[in-house]
């Protein structure tokens, strides 16, 4: 029993971070959510080559370097800190679909999405699929199974502008690809790119009221704002061990209880991160508005806080804990 | 990274296991704050003494075994999960003998912790005062020097056990002119029975004695009890209290089993979803209690010392046993009102964690400027 990263495990996550603070997120964000996906798509073949996708993508096929769900966990932590756009969890959640489908399906399609080659959205029948309108690969989540959409419905603006949903379009080939751990995979990324905005609010907002003085002091020395803070380090220190504790087991109960936690955390922190910013922190010209209006649409993304907790009181049996 | 613990570990857990399984009490003992019930306790440490199962972490010289802090945290998640009896002994078992394995001589461990641990002696802590809570620093206690020892004088209150345990420890000011107030104090180890020692029970919110007031008159403690170097007190205890707050005052395995009782309760008598999401809650908090401790421990085990982290710890853990007391009383409705059920007396005892240890308002300071680095500011 050791837990906690090792060496190698942290050192990705270091390279990930020098990737993304070198690559100017904001800007790429902001293209992204204008429909201009030319500098996101930039970003996510690095993102790939850094092996990001291919950790949901088994070793036995062309570019997979998994299933490693806890270095999955690590990168997804990073881009949520860095407030990456684009279909991430969904592209992941398509691996993993993938990866029980028919073998020539599989043969053709998780190469070129370990290769960033191509992005995937997944979302169930009639739900808004995550940027239909970027992703070249869009799986509809379908009672009887999933289908190859054909196409994308108009894009409606997401509370978080960087969220473009999409309608699937009905139809398309049917595949042979059972469901089984996809909504495990989908609901573990979510809660650490969950986590990771969370950690990203926290550090700016630390920032932002050492900073900013009222009445001669930084608000940072109040008590009233230190304790703000501390329960919003506390709710992410603890979401964290729950993340990584999902991704070793892979139990869809752990990845629920992540989820619940990771994604609360991030919220609550997001409601604090606007309450210390102001009125600086309401303007969506401020970059801290990348991660607030994230940390709202994560928390009913892949299972909403209801869902996740029933899950957890149901799967007694398959929790064990 | 991994979770499983080695078989060597998994072998342990099956000897605690069984051996719990045989010997827990299968009617409750009666409450260790009453008089009937602090002696039933005191048995029961004997009895876990016996078999060395009530200090694993300790050195076999002193009774225990050796087993390190994995098999610790494996003992407790048994023996919570066994429904064991609450122990009598944890003030002195988890914060005088840290103390004294850290800053006691050879000739203090071995006078003072194999009867502890066979809870012969049962300790009492006796930090707080009327005007000193979590602000220490603030101690007025006396210690003054005589021959062969020093002469305590003053009052102690909030010191838990104290009604019916044998001994206390504690801070006293021995030097009142230092320029710094948290310079000058001495830790000691004192008989609650000796002469100048008044001890007045204090009722809690459901009038049981858990705590009491000491008033000291010239109570006499030879040197052989001072812990550590006279006036390096707070240093000293300051140490112990970061043990207090961190790893070792409440186990993850207590609030697992409590969360699994929960979790019981609720399949048991129904309720709306509103009540399944606060049931989750309660498993989700326990749970990442259990995996922050195991990070924790994994840390400590690299070489790494316990923090300000333990802070975090702290201020999480009492806030959900509290979530989790409420939840339950909530779920059983009216029928949770009497005062003499173990739900009620989990929640009265619950509603003092934010409380002691240090409050969570000081805590909460520890994290915004020893973890996040703010400004310090008035209080």
């Amino acid at each position: 029993m050791r837990f906690l990263l090792d060496d190698g495990q942290r050192a990705f996550a270091a390279s990930l971070d020098a990737l993304l603070t070198a690559a100017d997120p904001a800007g790429v964000v902001r293209e992204w959510s204008r429909g201009d996906h030319a500098s996101g798509r930039a970003l996510w073949s690095r993102l790939a080559r850094a092996g990001v996708f291919a950790l949901a993508v088994p070793e036995t096929y062309e570019g997979g370097l998994g299933p490693r769900p806890v270095e999955l966990a690590v990168a997804f932590v990073e881009l949520g800190r860095h407030a990456v756009p684009g279909p991430l969890v969904e592209t992941v959640t398509a691996a993993v679909l993938l990866t029980g489908a028919d073998p020539g399906i599989a043969e053709r399609l998780l190469p070129v999405l370990a290769s960033g080659e191509r992005m995937a959205t997944v979302a169930p029948a009639g739900a808004y699929a995550l940027d239909g309108d970027a992703a070249t690969l869009r799986l509809s989540w379908e009672p009887d199974g999933i289908r190859l959409s054909p196409g994308h419905g108009p894009v409606r603006p997401s509370l978080d502008p960087a969220r473009r949903l999409t309608p699937l379009a009905p139809g398309g080939e049917l595949l042979d690809a059972p469901t089984g751990q996809a909504l495990t995979w989908a609901r573990l990324a979510t809660a650490a790119q969950a986590l990771g905005v969370g950690l990203a609010l926290l550090d700016r907002t630390v920032g932002h009221v050492r900073r900013r003085t009222q009445f001669g002091a930084p608000v940072g020395s109040f008590q009233a704002v230190k304790h703000r803070l501390a329960d919003a380090k506390i709710a992410l220190e603890f979401a964290r061990p729950l993340v990584f504790g999902a991704a070793l087991t892979l139990r869809p109960a752990d990845a629920a209880a992540a989820k619940v936690a990771a994604c609360e955390a991030a919220y609550t922190t997001a409601r604090t991160a606007l309450q210390l910013h102001g009125a600086i922190g309401y303007t969506a010209e401020y970059d801290l508005s990348l991660w607030l209006t994230k940390a709202r649409a994560l928390r009913t993304a892949w299972g909403d806080p209801h869902e996740c907790r029933a899950l957890v009181v149901s799967a007694a049996d398959d929790r064990r804990w | 990274m991994d979770l499983a613990f080695s078989p060597a570990d998994e072998a342990f857990r099956t000897e605690v296991r069984q051996w719990l399984h045989a010997r827990v009490p299968r009617e409750p003992l009666p409450s260790l704050e009453t008089a009937d019930g602090f002696e039933a306790h005191r048995a029961w440490e004997a009895e876990l003494a016996a078999d060395r199962w009530s200090v694993v972490d300790w050195p076999a010289e002193y009774g225990g075994r050796d087993a390190g802090l994995l098999r610790w945290l494996v003992f407790e998640e048994e023996y919570h999960a066994a429904g064991a009896p609450g122990r009598v002994g944890q003030n002195g078992i988890h914060l005088l003998a840290p103390t004294l394995f850290a800053h006691g001589t050879e000739e203090q461990r071995a006078r003072v912790l194999p009867p502890m641990a066979r809870g012969e002696v049962i300790w009492a802590q006796a930090w707080s005062e009327p005007e000193a809570g979590s602000d220490l620093a603030s101690l007025r206690a006396r210690a003054v020097r005589t021959d062969g020892g020093w002469l305590l004088s003053g009052q102690k209150t909030w010191s838990s056990r104290a009604a019916f345990a044998d001994r206390a420890f504690g801070l006293f000011r021995s030097d009142p002119d230092t320029a710094k107030p948290h310079q000058g104090l001495t830790y000691l180890m004192f008989a609650l029975r000796a002469p100048g020692v008044r001890v007045r029970p204090l009722a809690r919110l459901d009038g049981k004695p858990a705590f009491a007031e000491l008033f000291l008159d010239e109570v006499f403690v030879p040197d052989e009890d001072v812990i550590g170097e006279p006036g390096q007190g707070w240093r000293i205890a300051m140490a112990t209290a970061g043990n207090e707050r961190g790893l070792m005052l409440r186990s993850p395995g207590r609030f697992l089993a409590a969360a699994r009782r929960l979790e019981g309760l609720w399949r048991e008598r129904g309720g709306p979803g509103s009540e399944r999401d606060r049931v989750a809650d309660a498993l989700i908090g326990a749970r990442a209690y259990q995996l922050f401790t195991y990070a924790a421990a994994s840390r400590f085990l690299d070489g790494e010392a316990v923090g300000p982290e333990s802070s975090l710890n702290k201020v999480f853990w009492s806030e959900l046993d509290i979530a989790l007391h409420e939840t339950a009383l909530d779920l059983l409705g009216p029928e949770g009102e009497p005062a003499d059920t173990d739900w009620a007396q989990r929640y009265v005892f619950a509603l003092a964690g934010p409380i002691y240890a240090g409050t969570n308002e000081i805590q909460r300071d520890i994290i915004a400027e020893r973890l996040l680095g703010l400004p310090k500011g008035r209080r």
